[in-house]
């Protein structure tokens, strides 16, 4: 995974609320290999109109947006399904950081896990930083992951904060499994405890 | 100190601490086609997995529902064969026991969980999809995991989790007549929101629950992540030892006894604090109907489509206005006035026993109106439905009776509404596309479905004279 310590790029407003998997990623979609790149399904029914015509009135179809990096999106962003598909389509579209009043849990960890940032800030600072995207001519925010603070088109700083542990990952590139192995004699001393206690649970 | 079940499951599962994290000791993981990026993950990371006898896998989310007989030549579609090829070939490689295509206990992952006792009290279970909060039924810790973390726990056997807070749901009082647990989670989660349990386990008690069936909590517990819970859970009592009792992987003989004692002991202690507490008085509940694009936008079936004109919260008004749209409904039409095409019984939420049972008590010497699809859970459901009979009930009212899976409940293995077609289903979801591109979705149970089919629309069944007689 690569290191994710600064963005610089474009960012853009998603004014929906509930945004759901079903919608970043249509389930139909999942059985595509990740080869084909994921990045045509992203939002890909949102993008369209109900007759197959693209919707002007979805952000990302705006050419002001259309190199986007950085999303503010509305409360409980991610909700669903734990289809990770959802995450490698907006990874594979370039995006590499999401900011919203509440997002669902499962799709937060899958976003951590492909080294995509996922931050909260409130529904009115989130309202404020789309106005502020719809004001500016380049719509450009810079992210310091380090300071936990993102600059907005016209220079005003907003300050988001991160768990240390997502911070630390995100910041190294580190593969999460490589680290837990780390802990592998003390996995080995709980499971043997573990099936001693319980034994019937041991398989 | 009182601790509360989620606390004592936690507790005795953390292998060390990190922060605000701990590492927890998963005892199972369960896995479906879509679980094919993880073991690509594993390949790519050269990983091995630790105790591939954790892990079971599942042949559901694109296992055809009709040709049955012909395997998996029945699957005309290429790429939807090719998934149900790869969960096979890579729990065959790594050893992973997998409930497959042909096999006797086929079927949805979270139907073969609890009936073939992979399920316990007091278990952590991860699960490749969302829906695994359903185990949280018979007292697990159970919750749904993507790709990458499927691929840290065959290679680790744990994840990294912070903890949740808690949350306990008291539901208490007399359910209505017609009103079953699926009315009871719709009916919660149009009153704290889809967004409403973010953040916590949530601990469902109170008279209500502890009446219901072990299936029917599973109900309730599976549509959690509706809410957006990080789990649902309910303390295991007589009903669930007896449910547990004799299944094929239940424990036995003195390792019973042992279970027995300490799943008795999963409890939530008097005097227990949670972080947040709501109350619900069933016999304020109607049965439910969602009328919009998300499980939150519901309302009794005696009620109407709402007024976005009437909505002070702007977000809100627009969320509604597009919603009506999606669906084609308009302000204030009556909930009963609506015309339905199609009738789905089926999915993790609502396709059990108990389930078809009451959709066959509902439709026995009836006829469909409209095309109705029953889609068992799993092999050993379908078997007991046609040993009692069911299958004939619903055939006889021109049901058609199907081979088990997710089948329209997401659409993905073919079986799907079309754009445009509206029905009832007794899924989980009412997502915009969900069951079909440009399908339109409304969420109901078993006996309103099953009710709708027979005239076409939604009916209060609170006041048919034989709903009391119904064991719902």
């Amino acid at each position: 995974m690569e290191p994710l310590i600064q963005i610089n790029a474009i960012g853009a407003p998603i004014r929906l609320v509930n945004v759901n998997t079903d919608q970043l990623f249509p389930a139909r979609f999942i059985k595509k290999p990740r080869a084909v790149g994921y990045a045509q399904y992203l939002f890909h029914d949102i993008r369209r109109t109900d007759a197959g015509d693209i919707n002007p009135n979805f952000s990302l179809n705006d050419p002001k947006f259309e190199s986007a990096q950085i999303l503010f999106a509305g409360a409980n962003f991610g909700s669903g399904s734990s289809r990770e598909g959802a995450v490698y389509a907006l990874y594979d579209s370039g995006f590499r950081a999401i900011f919203a009043p509440s997002f669902g849990e499962i799709f937060a960890a899958n976003c951590l896990k492909n080294g995509v940032l996922t931050a909260r800030l409130d529904r009115e600072k989130i309202k404020s930083i789309h106005d502020a995207l719809d004001l500016a001519q380049e719509p450009k925010v810079s992210i310091d992951i380090d300071q936990e603070r993102l600059t907005l088109p016209a220079g005003q700083v907003i300050k988001f904060s991160l768990d240390p542990f997502q911070k630390h990952c995100l910041m190294n590139g580190l593969n999460e499994i490589d680290l837990s192995l780390q802990f592998n004699d003390e996995i080995t001393a709980f499971e043997e405890s573990h099936r001693m206690t319980c034994p019937w649970t041991a398989l | 100190m009182p601790s509360t079940l989620f606390d004592k499951i936690w507790t005795t599962h953390v292998v060390t601490d990190r922060g605000d994290e701990s590492l927890l000791y998963v005892d199972r993981v369960l896995l479906q086609e879509n679980s094919f990026h993880a073991f690509d993950k594993i390949r790519r990371e050269g990983r091995t997995i630790r105790n591939p006898n954790q892990a079971f896998g599942f042949s559901d989310h694109y296992v055809p529902t009709r040709n049955r007989e012909l395997g998996i030549d029945g699957i005309r579609d290429p790429e939807i064969r090719n998934m149900v090829e790869l969960i096979t070939s890579d729990t065959e490689t790594y050893g992973i026991e997998l409930f497959g295509l042909g096999h006797d206990y086929q079927g949805i992952l979270h139907v073969v969980g609890p009936e073939f006792g992979i399920t316990q009290p007091g278990l952590v279970i991860a699960g490749a999809d969302s829906h695994t909060s359903t185990h949280g039924a018979l007292g697990a810790y159970a919750f749904g995991i993507g790709s990458s973390e499927v691929a840290h726990v065959l290679a680790t056997q744990t994840l990294w989790r912070s903890r949740p807070k808690t949350l306990r749901v008291t539901i208490s009082g007399e359910r209505r007549a017609g009103v079953s647990s699926k009315d009871l989670i719709l009916f919660l989660i149009r009153t704290i929101g889809s967004g409403g349990a973010v953040g916590y386990a949530v601990e469902y008690s109170g008279d209500t629950i502890d009446e219901l069936s072990v299936e029917a909590r599973m109900t309730v517990c599976n549509m959690s992540i509706e809410a957006g819970a990080r789990a649902g859970l309910i303390a295991p009592d007589q009903k669930v030892f007896d449910y547990m009792r004799g299944k094929p992987m239940a424990p036995t003989g003195t390792k019973w006894d042992q279970a027995l004692a300490y799943w008795e002991t999963l409890q939530t202690d008097p005097g227990s604090v949670f972080d947040r507490e709501v109350q619900i008085e069933a016999s304020e509940i109607a049965p439910q109907v969602t009328w919009g694009t998300n499980p939150e936008m519901v309302t009794d079936v005696t009620g109407s489509v709402p007024d976005p004109d009437v909505e002070q919260d702007l977000e809100r008004k627009s969320r509604m206005t597009r919603a009506l749209e999606y669906m084609g409904l308009y302000a204030n039409q009556m909930i009963q006035s609506i015309p339905l095409d199609r009738i789905f019984i089926g999915s993790c939420t609502n396709s059990r026993i108990e389930d078809l049972r009451i959709a066959a008590q509902v439709m026995k010497g009836q006829t469909c109106r409209i095309p109705t699809m029953i889609v068992p859970g799993s092999e050993q459901v379908k078997r007991a439905a046609e040993t009692e009979g069911l299958h004939e009930i619903f055939q006889l009212a021109g049901a058609e009776w199907l081979a088990p899976g997710c089948s329209m409940c997401v659409g993905i293995n073919g079986d799907m509404l079309a754009s445009g077609e509206r029905a009832a289903s007794t899924s989980n979801r009412n997502f915009e596309g969900r069951q079909g591109k440009g399908g339109r979705t409304h969420l109901v149970s078993p006996a309103m479905a099953a009710a709708a089919s027979i005239t076409g629309q939604f009916e209060n069944i609170s006041s048919y004279a034989e709903a009391r007689s119904w064991n719902l």
